[in-house]
């Protein structure tokens, strides 16, 4: 059944968009992450504009996190003061974000940025994610007991002023890495269409000593808040939120998400994250391959709206 | 009203025939088959058909061999930048850009034969037959002109808006049913622009321009898209909220249906 999407400007099949949000949906339910990093590229190869699928996904994420965050919520798996402090630094880092989208669209290189930023972080995240699941794989098989790398030594973080107590995660920190995290997640959320689940939590766990137990709910909270002001910021500014869009996206998402989150619970944690690294890889090299190959035209045309 | 809008448009359009008529033998007389045309959901593209005639009066010379006729239509005018991508530092990235300004979003010329045959170049060129004639001014630095018919940037602009049938030309599609009864079709892919839609049909013998006259339609979407896309622009704060509590609703609503304990 074809639609017409009425800010992409394109007809789209709708059950193809549908397929698309349930699949992405899947694994973002299986390995716990919001998905954006695999949806925004989707709907780019389907010829969506890549400032549209940006803006858009930004909502589809808040969907696909509100769920989760309720489901966390109820587990009292969510720290809310530490949720606090990371979305002071979020919401500057989104609007920092959607500024600065709007100064390389006004300059014509928004979609090299979104393709090389995809490039950069996804290849980086995807190689060391496979390596660590690989290793992990290896010592399993060679009947190593896997050593849990919290190490006791306090870096230089923990020296940091400003600390406050965050009760629910039973940890003593400074807020300055925490503000900064936020809005570092915030930025690169608001540039490049994803929730930042997949960068945020390893952050938390290694640098952050978040413990497990409050991790994921609460980074949840953080990708909840920061995509809705997202949202906003991007309708306001951009008018590119295609709202018929998001909700098939949401709609497909939420519903795949469920069956992913039973899937997930079946793999061992060590080949979900190797799985996982692996999809991550495999979406940053097809950015990659994009941009090095010589494109079928050199040329594009948008219209430019204001005259002069 | 729809009613109403076409019969003020032919009204238009034969007032117009008829004030350029006095001058001449020669006068026309057309009509599209829709003045309106509605962009719905499901719309995949659709034809619209212009027919006409030429009126002779007792002053025409009978020794005509017979009539050329030109179409051109013309879509609401915007500003468009093309931009070249050039491989720097291994990557392909844009590098050049030219604007073309207030040129139409949708184009296309019709006529019954080649434009070669119809007139000389000179003409071809005074009366913008086909797209290698039509006008698109650009920018090229302080100034504001067209350019040569091969320069790469306007090659390239007329060529991508070809490909998505948004530019076309066509030199048989006009079709003289008799010496003096034409018709042809106007076709309008599914991403046609919304808006005024300008036809102006020119009519030639021996070379020479002997009369031409105007019509118009209008291309408007209707609906929920429409509906959603003129808030998105107008109203982006309202926008965004409904947006955004729509996102809380349909998360919210899955933690209900999917909830396990």
């Amino acid at each position: 059944m074809q639609l017409y999407l009425p800010i992409a400007e394109i007809p789209v099949n709708i059950f193809v968009i549908l397929a698309m949000g349930a699949a992405v949906g899947f694994v973002s339910g299986m390995f716990g992450i919001g998905g954006g990093f695999l949806m925004t590229p989707l709907l780019i190869f389907i010829g969506i504009t890549p400032a549209v699928a940006v803006a858009s996904v930004a909502s589809h994420i808040a969907a696909s996190s509100f769920s989760g965050a309720l489901t966390y919520w109820r587990r009292r798996a969510i720290d809310p003061a530490l949720a606090a402090v990371l979305l002071c630094g979020g919401t500057i880092g989104t609007a920092l974000g959607v500024w600065t989208f709007t100064l390389l669209r006004s300059l014509g290189q928004l979609d090299l940025m979104i393709a090389l930023a995809y490039v950069v972080l996804l290849t980086t995240v995807g190689g060391l994610m496979c390596w660590e699941g690989l290793r992990a794989m290896m010592r399993v098989r060679r009947g190593i007991a896997v050593p849990m790398r919290r190490s006791g030594s306090r870096g230089w973080i923990h020296g940091l002023p400003l600390k406050m107590r965050f009760k629910r995660s039973k940890i003593y920190l400074s807020v300055i890495p925490v503000v900064t995290v936020g809005a570092i997640i915030g930025f690169i959320g608001a540039v490049m269409g994803i929730g930042g689940g997949f960068i945020l939590v390893p952050i938390m766990i290694y640098l952050l000593r978040v413990p497990t137990s409050t991790v994921i709910g609460t980074s949840m909270v953080l990708t909840l808040v920061t995509m809705l002001f997202a949202t906003m910021l991007h309708a306001v500014t951009n008018h590119l939120v295609d709202a018929v869009l998001a909700l098939i996206l949401m709609i497909g998402g939420v519903t795949g998400a469920q069956f992913g989150a039973r899937a997930g619970q079946k793999i061992r944690g060590e080949h979900l994250r190797l799985l996982l690294g692996c999809i991550i890889l495999a979406v940053g090299i097809r950015f990659a391959i994009e941009l090095v190959i010589r494109p079928g035209d050199l040329f594009t045309i948008r219209e430019s709206g204001v005259a002069g | 009203m729809i009613a109403r809008t076409s019969f003020a448009a032919l009204g238009l359009a034969l007032g117009m025939a008829g004030t350029v008529g006095v001058a001449h033998a020669e006068r026309l007389i057309v009509s599209v088959s829709n003045h309106r045309v509605t962009v719905t959901p499901n719309y995949s593209g659709e034809e619209l058909v212009l027919f006409g005639s030429v009126e002779k009066d007792a002053s025409a010379p009978t020794h005509r061999a017979g009539y050329d006729l030109v179409v051109t239509v013309a879509g609401p005018r915007a500003d468009m930048v093309t931009r070249r991508k050039e491989r720097k530092f291994g990557i392909w990235i844009n590098t050049d850009y030219r604007q073309f300004l207030q040129v139409p979003s949708y184009l296309a010329l019709f006529a019954n034969r080649p434009f070669d045959a119809i007139a000389s170049p000179e003409v071809e060129r005074r009366q913008q037959l086909g797209l290698n004639n039509v006008l698109l001014t650009q920018r090229v630095g302080p100034d504001y002109a067209d350019v040569v018919p091969n320069d790469a940037f306007r090659s390239a602009f007329v060529r991508l808006r070809s490909e998505h049938g948004l530019y076309r030309e066509d030199t048989s599609a006009v079709t003289f049913l008799t010496p003096t009864l034409f018709r042809t079709g106007i076709p309008l892919p599914a991403e046609v622009p919304i808006g005024t839609y300008d036809v102006e049909i020119k009519l030639f013998a021996d070379g020479a321009l002997l009369t031409r006259t105007e019509t118009a339609f209008e291309i408007v979407k209707v609906g929920f898209e429409q509906f959603v896309a003129t808030s998105a622009r107008q109203n982006g704060f309202i926008y965004g909220l409904v947006t955004a509590a729509m996102a809380l609703m349909t998360g919210w609503m899955a933690s209900i249906v999917f909830r396990k304990d």
